[in-house]
């Protein structure tokens, strides 16, 4: 373990990722310390231009609520909303992944159908329509884009799955009379954990990104400030103050890169045929 | 050949069923239905009215049977009326898929050929030792993996529709438009310049990492020494031989992405207004038309489908090695 560590922090990309994740990571905490009150107060003149006004260091948005608060504001909801997405998306991908690597036959069978169809619907389609479905709502967000993404996981389990369920372990498991579900989770799963763990960095990013998404398209949460929000908000006036889309889209772009950076140093230290040069 | 195209036709058969179900019992969940909506355009309407449209659209009867009536059309290929719209939704998805695909082809013949240049670039400086190119490649193309594809399509406006007036803002074509033939084609050229720009830019990212993996793993294999011991040119030998192999991976993923595309088409098409699939979707789903989001949903699983099957047809063709097993 700490071996890994050790090589995980030897690589630049690790170590640009993991600063990348600390700068976003405190923006979110220490949101409600530096910003205290409602960011969505209006406190100027609207839309001040960035570095002009001391007061409003990034400037102020179409009704004068101040870019900086909500920026950090907004970092709460895009990473929590992210990384709460990749989670659910994560588990049931274990859950069904196990599932189906473990027992074969028919049961194997349905599971994988069932993935493929989920595969099939463009993920964003489906996270639109559950969002509708269902109101716009953070919980709703997190649901839409965890139900769309957990196939991808639920694929790579259950071939790490299925190539140890021929090993002679499972067969000592299954002699001492543990049942099948006991050998799959308790026994099996943690040792197929380490491609899921980069595997959740990928979904991690690509969660954020999509979170945006749908909040752009005014089916978000219209009360919650996030950058996917902001976004949306200055592309209203995307001509005279093209700055208001540009900036969140900028700390997306951070956020995304650092996790993205994160996993990448993950995959090198975990596998020890590929050492960095 | 024959025995794949069949194996594989008979597996669609229960995923594109799972895709109705799913599809309709996620819409059945939604609060209000589509005569809701109707009866709110019209300003309201009395009982009698309402309960009469209700049974027209079959909408009074319990959700299995529903279920059923629609399964029934869809094998007719009867994909129903569009309430929203007020056609049939087989025509209005047949209309707007033109426009999608377009778009998603040249965002893929971007993605495909920038994708693999700058990879073959990437690998090519890694193998030769002088790492700051690859270095530089592999950074850019993370920084392009970590861009949203309509925030990149709003700073594309910006620059090149608002400040620089150099292609225009929306729209698929000029209107009114009295181009004809060529002239119009470019017209439309012109109008998907940006779009297909904002939606390649990801799967440029992902085609370089996967071509410059490639490249690097082909290129430690015993026939690349031997081409190399034969005296080949450094440049035959990274096209021919080591180029062909590493394009492999690529259309195996492929498939994969075709679904991505479509759902990547649906932001860009609502940023850009272009009339597609995409657009279709988000306009039935505001407008609570179960029918057509279905249909769409439908359309794409299909098309999603078909795209897979394709991929592994051409895998087959493209890997001698396959080619004898079945």
């Amino acid at each position: 373990m700490t071996r890994v560590l050790r090589r995980f922090l030897a690589d630049r990309a690790g170590r640009i990722g993991l600063a990348g994740l600390v700068l976003v990571l405190g923006m979110a905490l220490g949101a409600g310390w530096l910003f205290p009150g409602d960011p969505l107060a209006v406190t100027g003149p609207a839309q001040t231009p960035p570095f002009q006004d001391p007061a409003h260091w990034l400037g102020t948005d179409r009704l004068g609520r101040d870019v900086l608060a909500q920026l950090f504001h907004g970092a709460r909801v895009s990473l929590l909303v992210g990384a709460a997405a990749a989670v659910l998306a994560v588990g049931i991908g274990l859950l069904v992944g196990t599932t189906a690597g473990f027992l074969d036959g028919w049961a194997d069978e349905a599971l994988m159908r069932l993935t493929e169809a989920v595969q099939t619907v463009p993920s964003f389609v489906l996270a639109l329509a559950l969002i509708l479905v269902l109101g716009p709502s953070l919980g709703h967000v997190v649901l839409a884009i965890g139900l769309g993404a957990w196939p991808g996981p639920a694929r790579v389990v259950r071939a790490e799955v299925m190539a140890l369920s021929r090993r002679d372990f499972v067969d000592a498991y299954r002699c001492m009379g543990m049942g099948w579900a006991r050998i799959a989770f308790a026994k099996l799963l943690p040792n197929a954990l380490s491609p899921v763990l980069v595997l959740a960095t990928v979904i991690t990013a690509a969660a954020i990104l999509l979170v945006a998404a749908p909040s752009s398209l005014v089916v978000g949460d219209p009360n919650r400030v996030s950058w996917g929000s902001m976004i949306a908000d200055g592309r209203a006036v995307l001509r005279s103050a093209w700055w208001l889309s540009a900036i969140p889209g900028v700390a997306i772009v951070v956020a995304v890169l650092s996790v993205s950076l994160l996993g990448e140093a993950l995959t090198a230290a975990l596998d020890p045929r590929r050492r960095r040069r | 050949m024959k025995s794949l195209l069949v194996r594989r036709l008979v597996q669609a058969v229960p995923v594109l069923l799972i895709v109705v179900c799913l599809a309709f019992l996620l819409l059945r969940l939604a609060p209000g239905d589509a005569v809701d909506a109707l009866v709110v355009e019209m300003g309201g309407g009395d009982p009698g009215l309402i309960a009469q449209l209700r049974a027209d659209y079959g909408l009074d009867q319990p959700w299995p049977v529903q279920l059923g009536l629609y399964l029934a059309h869809v094998a007719r290929l009867d994909l129903g009326w569009s309430i929203g719209f007020s056609r049939p939704v087989l025509g209005l998805v047949l209309e707007r898929a033109g426009n999608t695909a377009l778009l998603m082809a040249a965002a893929l013949a971007l993605a495909l050929s920038a994708g693999t240049l700058l990879g073959v670039a990437a690998a090519q400086s890694q193998l030769r030792g002088r790492g700051w190119l690859d270095t530089l490649l592999t950074g850019f193309g993370l920084l392009l993996y970590a861009m949203p594809g309509f925030w990149i399509g709003l700073m594309l406006i910006v620059a090149f529709a608002v400040k620089l007036r150099w292609l225009p803002l929306a729209g698929i074509a000029t209107v009114p438009s009295f181009d004809t033939a060529w002239a119009y084609a470019a017209d439309v050229a012109r109008h998907l310049a940006l779009p297909t720009v904002a939606l390649s830019l990801m799967y440029v990212a992902v085609y370089l990492r996967l071509m410059r993996a490639g490249m690097l793993e082909v290129a430690g294999s015993d026939f690349v020494r031997t081409a190399r011991a034969k005296g080949l040119p450094p440049g035959r030998i990274t096209w021919r031989h080591v180029a062909r192999n590493a394009l492999l991976p690529m259309v195996t993923v492929f498939g994969v992405h075709f679904g991505m595309l479509l759902g990547g088409s649906v932001v860009i098409e609502s940023v850009f207004a272009i009339p597609g699939l995409g657009r279709l979707a988000y306009e039935a789903v505001t407008k609570r038309d179960l029918n057509l989001l279905l249909g769409i949903v439908l359309a794409s699983a299909v098309m999603v489908i078909l795209a897979n099957l394709a991929v592994d047809l051409l895998y087959a063709r493209l890997d001698p090695r396959l080619r004898g097993a079945r």
